[in-house]
């Protein structure tokens, strides 16, 4: 019987399936700001990204896109949103690692996985693109080198260039 | 049956309101095991054995509902061993705006930074201690937070079916950010944030011989500061009388204290952290122990490192009876251009963390006396019994536009009298731990990752201490953005019995899609704690097949 209801609901789901919005939660950056992650207010591409300081794929994919991070924004006008999932144990080292490699993203905070439930994170890396209302146009699991090609491909077709 | 009413109620309301959100995950391991007595696995009489979850989360304007459908035919090795049935593990609805948010039925919540109250999921765990019933948060003004939260606690999963522990758990934490909630203050330099949380329990009183407190209260406050580019943040939480089995019935209250002083600039973050923890086991049963239960949280105040030596062989966990523990962490990375900085920059890390059992005073106690107060402590007040200690450095150092490389080097100390982590060790384990990591991007889709690691245990009293010595191989092949392949071994070629040497190869490949991962792992496993974050569970040797299936929507 159960299975049966399951089935019912997973084709419910796929005849459903329109664009995916980005989910709306409370979030603090490293300042203490609130931020709506459905209101991030920004104007072009926003590219979210979970990661955690305990990640090492997480890390090495934000930091290739930081060294490319400058002519991304110049070229189309993306941002970047690093959502850090870490919890108390390691939550105080994440200003430390953003600061200490000098990253330029906004980086907020999702200690108790709110933000990641929200927006159906098994687990990190997971990049989501967004357009300007907050669609959901990409998204991609893990990271191997050559991904964030991929994903600035995405970006330039979103921001028409 | 149950399981068809909610599921309908869902179907309903998705028709009804189509205009709304969906988003979801599905995750399901499979494993096949092997029998392998060189390393105590274990077949289990099924073989075969599956874990599957599915959330489903909707929103409609403000309205909101959500489930989480879970299924353990059994479940896989090292998830607690009651867990079994499929069913519903979660499900909520509650209603959303800007000024109130309030849900029925299942919920997580963090006060604070969960000295008093946390209730979390970490499914690679099996652990999850979601409140069930009901949780208010209101905003009356830009900068103010006020939550309040009721219910009873997850413990366990059992024939498709939530069973919740024996106490009830209820609390409020108010919270404010002056700079957000005064508009004079929005440009003021200093900006504060300052918050208070009250939660209580209750549990009957059973106990024949003892008068038990039925209500145990536990509150405090907590501040966070932040100047230019100096960052403060603390939070004190007291808890009243509260015997259970984990303290051994004594009427002693507790504590827990944390603090944390950063300054950071671009290139630079320093960070300084100090946790005292004294009789702070705060669960809704006090019958109970391991990872049951608890309202509030205690993570380790250590690194939590990756490479499989230094994260699996001995990783420490809090001792929620009473730690004093400090940690410091340094990133610096050298300018782009510079003499140690190359072409492509230089990062060196460098952290440390060690933790003491804290001091006990008996001049004022008389144990002969009813009170059952058996000793007292004061924050930050420490013994010198050394239960962990961490030295750790690591430099990132890209070589060219292909290379990559990391070399770190790990001093571990961990007292396995206290923090067990062994049965083959005794007193403190010493161990060095050497790693050199390389990225070699071979074009713009294919690359190759290696890693070599090395774990030196001291031997002690002239005999080795623990299993002895052990060495990994990996190696990791990636093609993106579909596919990757991997091999890993590890060996034991230290161990002091020669016919435990053993090896310990496995093999990896995953293909992703967007936001669908299907993984294959072939080969043996040692037996280990697996850590997420500050909390760990032990999981058994095995030998066999795993495949996992992961899908976001």
């Amino acid at each position: 019987m159960k299975t049966i209801h399951l089935s019912f609901l997973l084709i419910f789901l796929a005849s459903n399936a329109n664009a995916q919005k980005v989910a709306s939660v409370k979030l603090k950056d490293l300042e203490g700001k609130t931020y709506n992650t459905a209101e991030l207010g920004f104007d072009g591409p926003v590219v979210i990204s979970f990661w955690a300081t305990w990640c090492s794929p997480c890390k090495k994919e934000l930091n290739t896109i930081h060294d490319l991070y400058e002519d991304w924004q110049s070229e189309t006008g993306v941002k970047l949103v690093a959502v850090s999932i870490d919890d108390e144990k390691t939550k105080n080292q994440v200003p430390t690692y953003v600061n200490g490699k000098a990253w330029d993203y906004l980086v907020l905070l999702d200690p108790n996985g709110d933000f990641k439930r929200a927006m159906g994170v098994n687990y990190v890396p997971h990049t989501f693109l967004l357009d300007k209302d907050g669609n959901v146009v990409y998204t991609h699991n893990n990271y191997a080198p050559g991904d964030e090609e991929k994903l600035y491909l995405e970006i330039k077709k979103l921001s028409g260039k | 049956m149950k399981i068809f009413f909610p599921l309908l109620g869902f179907i309903v309301s998705f028709t009804l309101f189509s205009q709304g959100e969906l988003t979801g995950n599905i995750e399901s391991t499979f494993q096949y095991l092997n029998e392998d007595t060189l390393i105590g696995a274990s077949q289990p009489a099924q073989k075969g054995l599956i874990n599957t979850y599915m959330n489903v989360f909707y929103t409609q304007g403000k309205f909101k509902a959500g489930m989480r459908l879970e299924s353990y035919l059994p479940r896989i090795q090292g998830y607690p061993n009651r867990f079994d049935g499929t069913g519903l593990g979660m499900r909520y609805i509650g209603y959303s705006d800007e000024f109130v948010d309030v849900t029925l039925g299942s919920f997580y919540e963090q006060f604070g930074s969960g000295l008093s109250f946390r209730a979390y999921e970490d499914r690679a765990l099996g652990y999850d201690n979601l409140m069930d019933g009901v949780r208010l948060i209101v905003r009356p003004k830009k900068g103010i937070a006020l939550r309040g939260v009721y219910g009873y606690q997850r413990l366990s999963f059992q024939q498709g079916k939530i069973i919740h522990g024996a106490g009830i758990v209820r609390g409020v934490d108010g919270e404010v950010n002056l700079n957000e909630c005064f508009s004079k203050l929005e440009n003021f330099p200093l900006s504060t944030v300052v918050g208070a949380s009250f939660v209580s329990k209750y549990q009957a009183d059973n106990d024949a011989d003892l008068i038990l407190p039925e209500n145990v209260g536990a509150y405090g406050g907590r501040m966070k500061l932040r100047y230019k580019n100096f960052n403060f943040d603390a939070e004190y939480i007291q808890k009243e009388q509260d015997p259970s089995n984990d303290n051994g019935k004594i009427y002693n209250f507790g504590h827990a204290a944390v603090f944390n002083l950063g300054y950071n600039q671009k290139g630079l973050g320093i960070l300084l952290s100090g946790k005292s923890v004294d009789n702070m086991s705060f669960r809704s049963d006090r019958t109970k122990d391991l990872q049951d239960v608890f309202i509030n949280f205690l993570p380790a105040l250590n690194k939590t490192h990756t490479y499989n030596l230094v994260a699996t062989l001995y990783p420490y966990v809090t001792q929620p009876l009473g730690e004093v523990a400090y940690q410091a962490e340094v990133l610096y990375t050298f300018k782009k251009g510079t003499f140690l900085g190359g072409k492509y920059g230089t990062s060196l890390n460098a952290n440390f963390s060690t933790t003491y059992q804290p001091k006990q005073f008996l001049d004022n106690i008389n144990l002969l006396d009813s009170s059952r107060v058996v000793y007292e402590s004061k924050p930050f007040v420490m013994s010198d019994s050394l239960y962990w200690r961490d030295i750790n450095v690591n430099l990132t150092k890209k070589i060219n536009k292909k290379l990559s490389l990391i070399f770190s080097y790990f001093n571990i100390n961990i007292n396995n009298d206290v923090a067990k982590i062994s049965n083959d060790a005794s007193g403190i384990i010493r161990a060095h731990v050497g790693v050199i990591e390389g990225s070699y991007k071979i074009n713009k889709k294919h690359a190759i990752r290696t890693e070599l690691q090395g774990l030196i245990v001291e031997p002690k009293n002239g005999q080795s201490n623990d299993k002895g010595d052990w060495a990994t191989i990996l190696v990791e092949y990636t093609v993106s953005p579909h596919w990757s392949f991997g091999f890993m071994d590890q060996y034991n070629y230290g161990n002091p019995r020669e016919e435990l040497r053993v090896h310990y190869p496995i093999v990896t490949f995953g293909y992703v899609k967007d936001a669908t991962r299907f993984m294959i792992y072939y080969g043996r496993q040692r037996a280990g704690l697996f850590c997420v974050g500050g909390v760990c569970r032990f999981v058994p040797a095995s030998n066999g097949l795993t495949l996992s299936f992961t899908q976001s929507f």
